[in-house]
């Protein structure tokens, strides 16, 4: 089978190394979501340790990797401290970087996109737009129909955006972030 | 007694309650809050899963901003902007990357301030003084919930025990309430996935709130907006996953203390809640 380059480059990049699970399972047993996901993390490093292209896509086309809540628990009870949260996060933005998607990470990389917008034009999290952006990505135009109101009712939604005057810097930030696509920030 | 405060997005919108208390609490016990000037959202999960300098420059604009506003503490009372902040300033001790983000910001950045979550103020400020302040005491059994984003990971936060955190426990005990043992201190309740995977985080939620009533809790008491708004505010969606449904009230440990030293409800924010609170 051809070997590839992608787990060095994942090394590098997170300072993890693959090599040093031993397969106890710890992270499988203590993972919330391991049920739902196409394998569980033990069995993703497993695939990493192989070393082939053909189970690195694999793991790029999981849910598995999208599901991940980035709750730690892994590596809170991982007897080697390998720090999988870390894998994930880096697993995650090559998927979308080769475009090979799992369709569970559809309404997910919706909400985050939606999330980081709101960011960038008003500095702060502003619930109604993230929410009416989310329902446009997705087409999910129905949900949270029924608690949006109470929210609004309890003083729990802004109307308008918080006051936040660094508009500018906070441009400038996902300009030379997200939006930089010359450096190889992963 | 004064303290650098940075609220953060959620602190001002969906849960105002928390924000409401902590000032409340703050007050009651003369800690001065002093608010981070302009400051923004840390980037919270989203940043971190989409791009590293991105969830890294975010938390060090604030961070930057604090410092030279000139303070050198400063208490973030949401776990997740708290854990953000902290694996901020982890991340940029490595000097390349410290120095790709003050090229980013064009601000200058130190790395000196202390960043504390709201148990940590508490138990450092606070802790003989709530105690000599208790009017009506807090009789209740209730289960401390910690969640993830407190106390993982725990070689960078170095904040309490990973699998059976007490912080929070003593603070209730201080109150004379009685803090139970149960099974799911430190499960996640889904967190991020509120909007875009409901159905996941009323599975999580359902679990947590199931053990926790099974064991006999009349409350949970939490110091994280989002495990508060999950377990709350998706109460009904949490409900539809259970035999049997359950509408005990989950309520932030600032409320709690609030609470036991005569804070009234209105102030505490507590009419902001979706679960009826009757404590």
């Amino acid at each position: 089978m051809e070997k590839n380059h992608n787990i060095s480059d994942l090394q590098l990049h997170t300072g993890v190394e693959v090599v040093r699970c031993y397969q106890c399972g710890k992270c499988s047993a203590g993972c919330v979501l391991a049920s739902e996901m196409n394998f569980p993390p033990s069995y993703l490093m497993r695939l990493l340790q192989t070393g082939t292209k053909e189970n690195y896509d694999k793991i790029l086309l999981s849910n598995s990797i999208w599901l991940c809540l980035n709750c730690e628990n892994c590596l809170g009870r991982c007897p080697m401290e390998i720090d999988i949260p870390k894998l994930m996060d880096y697993l995650r933005t090559q998927s979308v970087k080769e475009n090979k998607l799992h369709p569970d990470s559809k309404p997910i990389l919706a909400f985050h996109r939606s999330f980081l917008d709101s960011i960038k034009y008003t500095g702060r999290l502003y619930e109604v737009g993230l929410v009416a952006a989310f329902k446009f990505r997705t087409f999910r135009l129905a949900q949270d129909m029924a608690i949006a109101p109470v929210m609004y009712l309890k003083g729990k939604l802004h109307i308008f955006p918080e006051k936040f005057n660094d508009r500018k810097r906070m441009k400038r930030i996902f300009a030379q972030t997200i939006e930089n696509t010359k450096t190889d920030n992963p | 007694m004064k303290i650098g405060y940075y609220p953060g997005c959620s602190l001002t919108g969906s849960s105002r309650e928390y924000n409401e208390s902590v000032v409340a609490l703050a007050k009651a016990l003369e800690i001065e809050l002093v608010e981070i000037k302009d400051w923004n959202c840390c980037g919270a999960t989203a940043a971190h899963v989409m791009n590293e300098e991105l969830s890294l420059s975010l938390p060090a604009r604030i961070m930057a901003i604090a410092e030279e506003q000139g303070l050198t503490e400063v208490v973030v009372p949401c776990a997740a902007c708290y854990n953000r902040l902290k694996m901020t300033q982890h991340e940029l001790e490595d000097d390349g990357k410290r120095g790709r983000v003050a090229e980013i910001l064009k601000m200058p950045y130190h790395g000196s301030l202390k960043i504390i979550n709201v148990l940590q103020m508490l138990e450092t400020y606070g802790a003989e003084n709530i105690k000599a302040r208790v009017i009506s005491p807090f009789a209740h059994k209730v289960a401390c919930y910690y969640g993830c984003l407190l106390v993982r990971p725990h070689s960078i936060l170095q904040f309490d025990r990973v699998e059976d955190p007490q912080s929070m426990d003593s603070l209730i005990r201080v109150i004379g309430g009685n803090s139970m043992d149960w099974a799911f201190k430190t499960e996640c309740c889904g967190a991020g996935f509120s909007v875009s995977r409901t159905d996941l985080v009323a599975k999580l939620s359902g679990n947590i709130l199931k053990d926790a009533s099974d064991r006999g809790a009349e409350a949970l008491i939490v110091a994280c907006p989002m495990c508060q708004s999950n377990l709350d505010m998706r109460r009904g969606a949490i409900n539809k996953t259970l035999a049997q449904p359950i509408d005990i009230p989950v309520i932030y440990i600032t409320q709690a203390i609030g609470l036991a030293l005569g804070i009234g409800a209105n102030e505490l924010g507590l009419k902001r809640h979706f679960v009826n609170v009757e404590l």
